[in-house]
């Protein structure tokens, strides 16, 4: 009897341990793999929420899509390849990123543009100040400030 | 007086842009879908067992395809436009029934009036997804030969049906 016991114990100690270690492999190709989903999950816009991410919403689109890239991830998809399904339903703005094209250069390149013209616009300011020294006080003027200065009132 | 000239021209410029953004909706999200051909499908029926609604069931014909769901708010405020659309049997309507059920599906229709010639029933919104569905009603025109025309998203206003669904569906026939 107390053989019997000893053996069931045995027995259910070495079976648990086997289950944990199963559990702990499983979860941790899941880490990785939940990694995976949420980086790519992080790119995507929530159409419905817009200003979220799809990992970030819970709106149940995103739970959806979310769903969604695992399923594809499964598949043994590409990254490439889930945006690739998302922007054919949902259109460019579904991604954070969006692409470099015809439309979308004044985005992409706009605002070097401004910082551009805004330097030039900054430097010939400069250049035109350096090339005309102050000319708003004439000689007569400096002199008067100079007697100013010294508090030398009457010559005013 | 000149050197205002340039801040006033920016000055205007952008108010030009923020009062057009002012009336901008950033939920109309242009869809790359229309010009396309539908995402092919195959769905049960609504309200008939063992028969199918598919991608190419209506072939050949200018049809509209209407998501909806029971548990959808909006979708009643444009239930009476799509009854209305259904009656003057100017083009086929079908229904789309996204993330719902059989059963919650056809106590709504039964309760609110059936405008559809047919209900697929979407249960896992996977098919919605093919189509891009993200908000609940949406509403897809799509030609003889399968091509999507025409998309709104959100309710569809009579407006919306007279100034743009049926003209093109005129154009279409």
């Amino acid at each position: 009897m107390i053989k019997k016991f000893f053996l069931f114990t045995a027995y259910s100690f070495f079976l648990s341990l086997s289950f944990l270690s199963t559990a702990e492999q499983s979860s941790e190709l899941s880490a990785d793999f939940q990694e995976k989903v949420k980086s790519i999950s992080a790119e995507l816009r929530c159409l419905v929420c817009q200003n979220q991410t799809i990992a970030d919403s819970n709106a149940s689109l995103a739970v959806d899509l979310r769903n969604q890239v695992s399923r594809m991830l499964r598949q043994g998809k590409s990254e490439q390849e889930i945006k690739q399904y998302m922007v054919e339903r949902y259109g460019d703005f579904v991604l954070y990123d969006p692409p470099v094209k015809e439309r979308t250069w004044a985005l992409w390149f706009g605002p070097f543009l401004l910082l551009a013209l805004a330097i030039a616009f900054l430097v010939s300011n400069q250049l035109k100040r350096r090339a005309e020294p102050d000319s708003a006080l004439n000689s007569a003027d400096r002199e008067d400030l100079r007697a100013l200065l010294r508090g030398d009132k009457d010559q005013l | 007086m000149r050197k205002y000239l340039l801040p006033l021209a920016i000055f205007v410029l952008v108010a030009i842009f923020l009062w057009r953004g002012l009336f901008l909706n950033p939920r109309e999200v242009p869809s790359p879908l229309i010009g396309k051909s539908i995402p092919e499908f195959s769905l049960p029926k609504l309200e008939k067992e063992n028969s199918v609604v598919t991608s190419k069931t209506f072939d050949g014909k200018v049809w509209v395809l209407n998501v909806f769901a029971s548990w959808c708010t909006p979708c009643l405020d444009e239930h009476p436009m799509l009854m209305e659309l259904a009656s003057q049997n100017r083009v086929i309507v079908v229904g789309l029934n996204y993330k719902d059920g059989f059963q919650s599906a056809a106590d709504w229709l039964g309760k609110h009036g059936n405008p559809y010639s047919a209900v697929a029933v979407d249960i896992d919104g996977l098919v919605g997804m093919d189509f891009g569905v993200y908000g609940v009603p949406e509403t897809f025109l799509i030609d003889k030969s399968g091509v999507i025309r025409y998309k709104k998203i959100g309710p569809l206003s009579s407006i919306d049906i007279q100034d743009e669904l049926l003209p093109l569906v005129e154009s279409l026939q």
